[in-house]
C-alpha cells in the first residue's frame, strides 16, 4: 500500500507537485495521466525520494518513507524508468540481478530468480541471459528492464511510461502481460501514462493531473462517466467516451442465452470489441465462444445506461462533484 | 581507400585494373631504387660516398631485380591481400638484407672509425613495403586477436632482425655496439620515465577527475590550470624544473633525501607527470559526464549508493574514454622524455642530444629509432585493448 498525504513539490518557487494526496491500496493499479509537464514523473519520483519532497509524507505500507535511508528504500521498491535505463556494460543476467546483489542474496538463490523472471517476461534463459542490452529489440529492453524492477520481488512498483517505446500491438500485449503479473504477485504498482486508453486498460484507478494538482482519482468507470473538471472531460476526449466505458466489460458480462450466426467473439474479449465485430461483419448479433450471444441491442443499451449516469451528474452540478473528488483522494 | 580503375580498353579490362595505393608504394619504392642505398664514410663526421643498390653489394643487381619486381607485382588490383601483404614482407626482408650486406662487405676489416649507414634510398624502399604491409593488412580487417598476433609477431620480427646479427655492421648498430651497457640503462630510464610519470599522473588524475566530476563547482578551475600547465611549451616546462626543484632540495629539509634534484631523471618526471594530467583529468571527467542520464537514473532508482553507482556503472562505463587519455600519455611521454636527455635525466634523449652535439646522424638514429619503436607499440597495443573494451560494453545506443 502506498499513502501519499499532501505532497508538495517546489522547484523556483512554483509549485510542481502541490498538496497531492491519494491512497493505492495493496495489490492495485493507480495510473497517473496528465499532459506534459503537469508533474506526473515529479510524483512518482518522490515516491522513492529520487526527488525529495518540499512538504507532505508518503507511507509504504506502515513505514514512513522519509525515516530510512533512500538506498535502502529504493531497494523495497521496484522502478523501470522510461527508455528502461538498463546499464550497457552488463548482461540481461547481471541487469536482472541488479537489487538482488546489492541485498546479497546468495548466488544460487539469485541465479534462480533471474531464471524464473526471465521465463515470466517470455525471454528464454538460455538464449537472453548472457545477452548485452544493445543486442535486444526496443520491446526486449523493455521487458528486462520492468523484470529488472521486479528482481528482489518489491511490495510496491513505479512505472514511468514504460510502454512508451512500443508499436501498439506490442503494447497491447505487454499490458495485457503486466496485468497479468502484476495480479498473480499482488504487487501494489503506480505507472504513469500519457494515454487514456492505457489508464483505463491497466488501472484500478485513474490519478489526473494538471499544473500539479491532483484533479481526480477514481476508477476508471468514474472518471469516464463523472469527469470532476471540463479539463478531465478534455483528456478522455468526448468522442472517445462510450468505446472507452464499452472497452472497461467483458463480453461474459452481458452474455445472453440463444444462438445467431457469424464468427465467435471471446467471453474475455471487451464490449468494444465486440461492437466492432458486429458492426463489421453486419450482423446484430454474433456467437460468444463456449455458448451464448452478444447481441448489438445489449451492447447499445450498456453504452445508454452509461451516458444516462454521466448526464445525471452532469445536471447534479457542482456539489457532487467536489466531494467526489475528495473522497476519492481519502 | 577506393581503388581506381585504369582500363586501357574501355570497359572489358578489369584484369588491367591497377591499384591505386599500390601505385603510390611502387613511385615511393622507384625514387627509393634511384637514391643512394647507403653512405660509405671514413669516420662518422663525414658525408662520405653515396652506393646504390646495384653496385652496393655483390648481387646487387639482383636485389634491385627483386624489389622492383615486388613493387610491380603489388600494382594490379584484383591481387589478393594476402599476396600483397607477403610481397611486402619479401620487400622488408631484401631491403633489410641488402644493407646488412652491404654493410657487412663495405666495412674494411679492423677499422673502427669507418661508418656504413643507411641512406635515403634505404629509407624510401622501407617505408614503401611498410606501407604496403600496413595497407594490406588494413584491407584484410583482421579480428582483435589477430591483431594481437600481428603485433606480436611485428615485435619478434624486429627482435630477429637485430638479433641474428645481419646488420651488425650497418653503423646504427656499430654504434650501439660501443654502448650495449648504456643502452641498457636507458631503455630502463626511458621506460621509467614515461610509464611512471603515466602512473603518477593515475593516481592523482583519477581522483582529481572524480572529484572535478562530484562536485561541479571546482570543474572550471581545475580544468583552467591544467590546460595552463599544458600550454608551456615543453622545453620550457623542462627548464623550469631545474630551478624550481632545485630550490625545493637545497631549502626545505629532508627533500633531498627523497630523490628531489634540480638536475636529473626527478624534474623530468616531475615535468612529464604535468603534462599528462590533463588529459588523464579530464577524460575522466568526459567519461563519467557522458554516461547517459537514464542509467545513472536507474542505479540510483533501483538502490544504490553513490559510490556504489561511481563504482560499479559511471567508472566502468567512463573505461575506455580513461584508456584512450592513457593511450595518449603513453605516446606523447614516450616521445617527450627525449628532452629528459637535456637535463640529465637519461633515455633515449641522451643518444640524440649526445649526436646532435657531435653532428653524429648515427647516434641520433640510435635515440630516436627505438623511441619511435616503443611508441608505435604502445599506441597500437592501447588501440587494441581501447577497442576491445567499448566492444565489450557500450557498442550501440
Ligand atoms: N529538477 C527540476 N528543476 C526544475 N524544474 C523541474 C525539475 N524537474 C521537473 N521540473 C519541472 O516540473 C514540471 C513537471 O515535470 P514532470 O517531469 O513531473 O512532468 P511530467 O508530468 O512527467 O511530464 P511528461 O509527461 O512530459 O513526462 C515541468 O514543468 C518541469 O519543467
Ligand atoms: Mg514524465
Amino acid at each position: 500500500m502506498i499513502r501519499i498525504e499532501n505532497l508538495t513539490r517546489i522547484y523556483d518557487r512554483t509549485p510542481v507537485v502541490n498538496d497531492v494526496s491519494l491512497t493505492v491500496g495493496a495489490g492495485q493499479i493507480a495510473a497517473l495521466v496528465g499532459t506534459s509537464g503537469s508533474g506526473k514523473t515529479t510524483l512518482l519520483r518522490m515516491i522513492n525520494r529520487l526527488v525529495e519532497p518540499t512538504s507532505g509524507r508518503i507511507w509504504i505500507g506502515e513505514t514512513d518513507a522519509a525515516t530510512i535511508a533512500p538506498h535502502l528504500l529504493r531497494r523495497r521498491i521496484g522502478y523501470a524508468i522510461q527508455g528502461h535505463g538498463l546499464f550497457p556494460h552488463r548482461t540481461v543476467g547481471q541487469n536482472i540481478a541488479t537489487v538482488p546483489r546489492l541485498l546479497g542474496w546468495s548466488a544460487p538463490e539469485i541465479a534462480a530468480r533471474v531464471e524464473e523472471l526471465l521465463h515470466l517476461f517470455q525471454l528464454d534463459p538460455a538464449q537472453f541471459r548472457d545477452r548485452m542490452p544493445h543486442e535486444l529489440s526496443g520491446g526486449q529492453q523493455q521487458r528486462v528492464g520492468v523484470a529488472r524492477a521486479l528482481a528482489a520481488r518489491p511490495e510496491v512498483l513505479l512505472m514511468d511510461e514504460p510502454f512508451g517505446a512500443l508499436d501498439p500491438v506490442i503494447r497491447a500485449r505487454a499490458q495485457g502481460d503486466l496485468r497479468e503479473i502484476q495480479r498473480r504477485l499482488g504487487t501494489t504498482l503506480v505507472i504513469v501514462t500519457h494515454d487514456m486508453e492505457e489508464a483505463v486498460t491497466l488501472g484500478d484507478r485513474i490519478a489526473v493531473m494538471d499544473k500539479g494538482r491532483l484533479l481526480q482519482y477514481g476508477p476508471p468507470a468514474e472518471i469516464l462517466t463523472r469527469p470532476a473538471t471540463d479539463f478531465v472531460q478534455a483528456l478522455i476526449g468526448t468522442g472517445e467516451r462510450p468505446f472507452r466505458l464499452l472497452s472497461l466489460t467483458r463480453v461474459a458480462d452481458i452474455r445472453e442465452d440463444g444462438t445467431c450466426d457469424g464468427p465467435a467473439v471471446s467471453p474475455e474479449s471487451s464490449l468494444r470489441d465486440a461492437l466492432a465485430a458486429c458492426l463489421w461483419h453486419g450482423r446484430d448479433c454474433l456467437p460468444v465462444e463456449g455458448g451464448g450471444i452478444v447481441t448489438l441491442t445489449a451492447l447499445r443499451a450498456r453504452a445508454e445506461g452509461a451516458r444516462a449516469e454521466a448526464m445525471a451528474t452532469a445536471g447534479e452540478g457542482a456539489q457532487s462533484k467536489a466531494p467526489q473528488t475528495g473522497g476519492a483522494a481519502q | 581507400m577506393t581503388d581506381l580503375q585504369i582500363s586501357a580498353t574501355g570497359g572489358t579490362a578489369g584484369r588491367f585494373a591497377l591499384s591505386r595505393t599500390g601505385l603510390l608504394f611502387a613511385a615511393l619504392g622507384a625514387a627509393g631504387l634511384a637514391l643512394p642505398l647507403v653512405q660509405f664514410k671514413p669516420n662518422r663526421i663525414v658525408l662520405g660516398d653515396a652506393l646504390w643498390l646495384p653496385g652496393a653489394l655483390p648481387f646487387g643487381w639482383l636485389a634491385a631485380a627483386l624489389i622492383a619486381c615486388a613493387l610491380f607485382a603489388a600494382l594490379p588490383q584484383r591481387l589478393s591481400h594476402g599476396l600483397r601483404l607477403a610481397l611486402a614482407v619479401a620487400g622488408l626482408v631484401i631491403t633489410l638484407a641488402s644493407l646488412g650486406l652491404a654493410a657487412k662487405g663495405l666495412m674494411p676489416e679492423g677499422n673502427r672509425m669507418a661508418r656504413v649507414a643507411p641512406a635515403a634510398g634505404f629509407w624510401l624502399l622501407f617505408l614503401a613495403f611498410a606501407l604496403m604491409a600496413a595497407d594490406a593488412l588494413a584491407r584484410m580487417r583482421p579480428g582483435l586477436k589477430t591483431r594481437w598476433a600481428v603485433l606480436a609477431g611485428g615485435i619478434l620480427l624486429v627482435g630477429l632482425a637485430l638479433g641474428s646479427g645481419l646488420l651488425d655492421q650497418t653503423s646504427v648498430m656499430v654504434e650501439y655496439a660501443a654502448r650495449a651497457d648504456l643502452f641498457g640503462r636507458s631503455l630502463r630510464q626511458h621506460l621509467l620515465l614515461a610509464f611512471g610519470s603515466l602512473g603518477m599522473a593515475l593516481v592523482v588524475g583519477l581522483p582529481l577527475g572524480i572529484l572535478a566530476f562530484q562536485v561541479p563547482a571546482l570543474r572550471r578551475a581545475v580544468l583552467s590550470v591544467l590546460n595552463l600547465l599544458q600550454t608551456i611549451p615543453s622545453l620550457a616546462l623542462f627548464g623550469i624544473m631545474i630551478p624550481l626543484f632545485g630550490w625545493v632540495a637545497a631549502n626545505i629539509p629532508g627533500a633531498a633525501q627523497l630523490g628531489v634534484a634540480g638536475i636529473g631523471i626527478f624534474p623530468a618526471l616531475m615535468a612529464l607527470f604535468f603534462y599528462s594530467l590533463l588529459p588523464v583529468v579530464s577524460n575522466t571527467l568526459v567519461g563519467l559526464t557522458s554516461v547517459a542520464p537514464e542509467v545513472r537514473d536507474a542505479a540510483f532508482g533501483l538502490g544504490m549508493t553513490r559510490g556504489q553507482v561511481l563504482a560499479r556503472v559511471q567508472l566502468p562505463l567512463a573505461l575506455p574514454v580513461v584508456l584512450a587519455a592513457v593511450r595518449i600519455v603513453l605516446v606523447q611521454n614516450i616521445g617527450l622524455a627525449v628532452i629528459a636527455g637535456l637535463i640529465g635525466g637519461g633515455g633515449f634523449g641522451t643518444f640524440v642530444f649526445q649526436g646532435l652535439n657531435q653532428t653524429a646522424m648515427d647516434l641520433i638514429l640510435l635515440g630516436a629509432l627505438p623511441t619511435i619503436f616503443l611508441a608505435l607499440i604502445a599506441g597500437i597495443a592501447l588501440d587494441l585493448s581501447v577497442e576491445a573494451l567499448s566492444r565489450r560494453g557500450r557498442s550501440a545506443p
